[in-house]
């Protein structure tokens, strides 16, 4: 019995939460799996891979996508954000804080992606208000919180940022 | 739920990727902002040979709204068309449409003119395209052609396209003087596929009557319905009896024909009531 044909790879370049990374993948090979498997980055989550819970949620180009709808191969020469580069000399950024005092996590399987994508949207709006908190977060499954503590959270990371 | 394996190329600049697509034809799909590609992918719905990432190539990710309408190139994103000020001002219906298509997150990768090649009957801009009957324009490496959009939405997820074809742009007319427009739909939960929406819109007198009146249709069949309600939205007549008369939804697991067909006629009742207040500047 032979062996499949080993795929092609393609040698990419991406620079992950400020550090330059160079990688070989196959053409197939999602971000969210590069991220977790070839950098050993496993803070970004993976949860559904076609587009529907947000847990693997990153900012590519300071913009949040999906990384398990984005190939790997075509972030080559791009600049990756995800939830390890967050915190800053150990202390955690004004949302992951936030998101502690308001309880707004249990499992916290979903929590980096929504705080990549609540990153991202006061980086955006700074001020949000409650209707641009929900329409922001609307892309984001969340099974434990029923939400409300979330959009306290970000709330409260808005508040925080601006004092 | 991991892609199968595919031959990857990221072509430089547009005769290269219509060489490809030239080349590997109906073994090739073209990957844009890839969000609905990649799901296709990712459940092994789709398995293409090869890829043609078009997201190198230079020059079309421009919007240019004029006089006459609005033009955009395969890779402008949902968001960044909807964040411009000129494209809302010339065509007010893309930036509410565009608030309907699937999350924020989606929206910043995905692109307008990817999905109108996708052709989803579910998605909100074939059906724009098609009311305001715009165009979609093709490149091969023959040569390149414009398609009214009622010729280019053949069936659900068939667009008029060639397998040698990329979609390179796509272009909605210019909103006329004292008309306005509105998208009303039904979704499970915010952002899913609608069950049913209307995108409607209204051109006035100069006394106030309604003198064009036109909705199309998403989740209610394909291509898109574009139904001209202009006699119907005047008179007396029962506009639900009207629509649920001349669209034909199918049943799946999320609602029944006979439910699509309610909120079709319940949504063109607020979508043309929307759109007369917004011609009359009361939005």
């Amino acid at each position: 019995m032979s062996r499949p044909a080993e795929e092609p790879r393609h040698a990419i370049t991406l620079t992950v939460n400020g550090t330059p990374y160079a990688v070989e993948v196959p053409a197939r090979r999602l971000l969210s799996d590069c991220l977790r498997h070839d950098l050993r980055l496993t803070g970004t989550h993976v949860g559904c891979e076609h587009g529907v819970c947000g847990c693997c949620t990153v900012l590519l180009d300071g913009a949040p996508v999906r990384s398990c709808l984005t190939f790997a191969v075509t972030v080559d020469g791009h600049a990756v954000e995800t939830v390890e580069g967050l915190a800053a000399g150990g202390e955690p950024s004004a949302v992951q804080r936030a998101f502690g005092e308001c309880h707004a996590l249990q499992c916290g399987f979903c929590t980096p992606g929504f705080l990549m994508t609540a990153t991202a949207l006061l980086r955006e709006t700074p001020d949000p208000t409650d209707e641009e908190i929900v329409e922001g977060i609307s892309g984001n499954l969340c099974r434990c919180t029923g939400y409300q503590n979330i959009v306290a959270a970000v709330r409260r990371a808005a508040a925080s940022e601006r004092t | 739920m991991k892609p199968p394996p595919f031959a990857y190329h990221a072509p430089e600049d547009v005769p290269a990727a219509l060489r490809l697509l030239a080349e590997h034809g109906a073994g090739a799909k073209v990957l844009a902002g890839g969000q609905s590609l990649i799901p296709l992918l990712n459940m092994r719905l789709a398995a293409p040979a090869h890829l043609v990432d078009i997201n190198r190539l230079a020059g079309l990710d421009a919007i240019a709204a004029g006089p006459d309408g609005v033009r955009v190139g395969a890779l402008v994103r949902h968001a960044a068309l909807a964040r411009h000020a000129g494209a809302a001002r010339t065509q007010p219906l893309l930036r509410r449409a565009l608030r309907l298509v699937a999350h924020p997150v989606i929206r910043n990768r995905g692109t307008v003119v990817g999905s109108l090649a996708h052709a989803d009957p579910a998605a909100e801009l074939p059906a724009v395209l098609a009311l305001l009957g715009g165009t979609v324009e093709l490149a091969s490496a023959s040569g390149r052609r414009t398609v009214e959009a009622a010729e280019f939405f053949l069936g659900p997820l068939e667009p008029a396209a060639r397998p040698d074809e990329l979609a390179v742009g796509a272009w909605f007319p210019a909103a006329p003087g004292r008309s306005g427009c509105a998208f009303e739909e039904v979704t499970r939960r915010h952002g899913d596929f609608a069950l049913a929406g209307v995108a409607a819109t209204v051109t006035l007198s100069d006394d106030g009557r309604v003198t064009a009146a036109r909705a199309a249709y998403v989740g209610v069949g394909s291509p898109p319905p574009v139904l001209d309600l202009t006699e119907a939205a005047d008179g007396g007549a029962d506009l639900r009896a009207y629509v649920g008369g001349r669209i034909e939804p199918e049943a799946d697991i999320h609602a029944t024909a006979e439910y699509r067909r309610h909120l079709a006629g319940v949504l063109t009742e607020r979508a043309l009531r929307a759109a007369r207040r917004d011609a009359l500047g009361e939005r």
